[in-house]
């Protein structure tokens, strides 16, 4: 499998340091995964994991606070591999939008309020490709109509669409030079569900389309297994999971996973859920150990003394968990069930 | 607490809300709430799940339960009371500690300037008739029936608090004047997904053990079916389907219902979804539409549909507002394509 980003035990932590008081915040710290060319990649966890710090440096928008203190990003986008972190300011922004492109949070209202919506997509090819304004309208109004959306969006502002047409607008206006890699930081959040069903719909057409590769990044797990073929689940700065989909939620290793998955409602199922006590930690004085044995129904000793490190359990499965490594030591039993 | 007599808590009647939109030279009025008619239980508490997209007019509803909101028409009864009678002094006597609020954002509903506790010693000494022995009590207990304490809260600001745990605290709040009813709008809409069951939890909590019946308007379906015994589905301010979770969302009749129900990301990878959902049209247009709003995007439409306006129907122990349920309508009237009761959507 091409691998089209390769990152390398990254860390990334936001530093101040104001009034004699150094504060480090370790929003990354250690992360290593690959990400292959032609998949949704997800990245799964909650607020204050580190997920959206880690699109900012996939992105190469790493502004002070925010540094990188170790690791390596690699990407290969045409068969040359160039590293992420040495590019200059120009070389970056070269990349941007052409190569990656990013859908952020909150993405809707990134759309100027004061230009018409061709007026948006003109200033932007414009920008990144010398054509005249009729065949710039031309290849987008072809290109709207390809994803299903009404050509009358084009005269629109985008105080005139509804919050899920501005949505799909701005995944269109990411996508439309069609870079190889897009990063979306929780494109559905926010939506209703019919409209976000259509975004998920569109972010798949498109995938096929282009033939692109995608990395969503969402705290929602039914957008997950809806649209991603891999899950990475993120928790306080670290990777303590990750496998293809499918695996993710039959079979989760990690307690902190399965919580997630088993936390949820389901309709058809009014059997009581139970959700994991206390809250992820601050990330400028995590839990020693594995950050997540304060919460852990079956921490031990060594949990707290020592971070496990990521270990492949199978093919398309990885897992940082003391249990996990211990009972493969004992060539024991399938996954532990929960105690709700 | 509940009525012994037997009359249901709330009872909504023909209940309307008209709004009036400039556009340009002309002023458009649209109703956000239509004729909305329900009713709580008899007897015994509930959770009344009010389910929706946005613009479907749930949170005008919500405010005009709380008395934010002035209806155009229609009546609320409140415990045998017409709300819209009450005055100014019965409202913060009785009705204000009787029907609470929850909103969705616990950050907004607390400044970051005040301690947390000064909002529940307020509420305990204005409307819960504390006095200065009595309080800290009422407080605490207010405190554990959501999961919390006293000594775990006191001394701190919002930002110090997580998001479940200030939600939890307005909660709390809530609940110092014993209320028999609670209007959550979209309480949990803004929790990570981990931390929401444990809010949803504290109603059914609240319900079994306190009596207190609670309204809770959510886009939501999951937790919608988790936490309510009843749910109505509303569209641009109609309310198209009404009935017991299992039926309407475990056999939905309504062909909105039915799309809602399959357009829910199910965190099951091996139910993914096979077919495209069609676009909504504008909130505008949808709201004027005559005959039936939902008449434009609907898999099922027939040409009664575009002309007259749904009766509310009851289909097998639910209640649908749609032309395909109608048994007096003309089978001239029917496409002879479509079928007389909706098959089940395939997701």
């Amino acid at each position: 499998m091409a691998t089209i980003a390769d990152i390398r035990d990254l860390r990334a932590y936001y530093i101040t340091d104001a009034y004699g008081v150094r504060r480090t915040v370790r929003a990354v710290d250690g992360i290593s995964l690959a990400i292959r060319r032609n998949e949704i990649y997800g990245i799964a966890g909650e607020s204050g994991c580190g997920k959206s710090t880690l699109l900012k440096i996939l992105l190469g928008t790493i502004t002070p606070p925010l540094t990188v203190v170790g690791g390596s990003v690699t990407y290969t986008f045409d068969g040359m591999p160039v590293d992420m972190l040495s590019l200059s300011e120009d070389e970056l922004r070269a990349m941007r939008w052409k190569e990656i492109s990013y859908v952020p949070q909150g993405s809707m209202h990134v759309l100027n309020p004061v230009r018409r919506i061709r007026d948006t997509f003109r200033d932007f090819i414009g920008a990144h490709v010398r054509t005249s304004p009729r065949e710039t309208d031309e290849m987008v109004r072809a290109y709207l109509r390809d994803l299903g959306l009404p050509d009358k969006v084009l005269g629109s502002f985008p105080h005139q669409l509804s919050g899920g047409m501005r949505q799909r607008v701005t995944i269109a206006l990411a996508t439309i030079l069609s870079p190889k890699l897009i990063l979306a930081d929780e494109p559905t959040t926010a939506l209703d569900v019919v409209v976000q069903r259509g975004v998920i719909q569109l972010l798949q057409e498109i995938r096929e389309r282009e033939r692109n590769t995608m990395v969503v990044v969402t705290h929602d797990m039914g957008v997950h297994a809806n649209l991603t073929d891999r899950v990475a689940v993120l928790y306080a700065g670290q990777l303590v999971e990750e496998a293809d989909t499918r695996t993710l939620f039959a079979q989760p290793r990690h307690p902190y996973t399965q919580h997630l998955i088993r936390s949820l409602p389901k309709i058809d199922d009014k059997s009581e859920r139970v959700s994991i006590p206390g809250r992820p930690p601050a990330l400028d004085n995590p839990p020693s150990g594995c950050r997540f044995h304060t919460r852990c129904p079956f921490a031990m000793e060594v949990c707290k003394n020592e971070v496990p490190a990521l270990e492949q359990i199978a093919p398309s499965h990885r897992v940082a968990c003391f249990l996990v490594s211990e009972r493969r030591a004992e060539a024991s039993p399938p996954a532990i069930e929960l105690q709700a | 607490m509940h009525q012994p007599n037997g009359e249901p808590l709330l009872q909504i009647e023909r209940l309307s809300r008209v709004f009036s939109i400039r556009q340009g030279l002309t002023t458009r009025r649209f109703l956000a709430v239509d004729q909305v008619s329900l009713a709580l239980e008899q007897g015994r508490p509930e959770i009344l799940a009010v389910v929706g997209e946005s613009g479907s007019g749930k949170t005008t509803l919500a405010r005009m339960i709380l008395g934010l909101e002035t209806p155009t028409s229609g009546r609320l009864i409140f415990k045998g009371r017409d709300v819209a009678r009450l005055g100014p002094r019965e409202r913060r006597a009785w009705f204000m500690k009787e029907v609470q609020p929850i909103f969705q954002d616990p950050f907004a509903a607390f400044s970051p300037l005040k301690k947390v506790e000064s909002y529940l010693y307020e509420t305990a000494y204005n409307l819960g008739g504390a006095t200065r022995a009595s309080v800290d009590d009422q407080v605490d207990h207010a405190l554990t029936a959501v999961g919390l304490s006293l000594r775990e809260v006191k001394g701190r600001y919002p930002n110090e608090l997580s998001g479940g745990q200030l939600q939890r605290t307005a909660i709390a709040r809530a609940l110092i004047t014993s209320p028999s009813l609670l209007v959550a709008d979209e309480p949990v809409s803004m929790l990570d997904a981990s931390l929401r069951m444990s809010i949803v939890n504290s109603f059914r909590d609240l319900k079994e053990q306190q009596g207190v019946s609670v309204i809770y308007i959510t886009h939501d379906l999951a937790t919608a079916y988790y936490a309510a015994d009843r749910i109505a589905v509303m569209l641009r301010g109609w309310v198209v389907e009404h009935g017991t979770v299992e039926q309407v969302l475990g056999s939905p009749k309504h062909p909105y219902t039915q799309i809602l129900k399959a357009s829910v990301p199910e965190p099951d990878p091996s139910q993914k979804w096979q077919d495209k959902v069609a676009l909504a049209r504008p909130e505008a247009e949808e709201y004027m539409q005559a005959g039936c709003k939902f008449a434009g995007r609907c898999p099922f439409a027939m040409d009664i549909c575009t002309r007259a306006v749904p009766k509310d129907l009851p289909v097998e122990g639910q209640t649908v507002k749609c032309h395909l349920y109608d048994p007096e309508l003309p089978a001239d009237q029917r496409r002879p394509d479509r079928p007389q009761i909706p098959l089940q959507m395939t997701s």
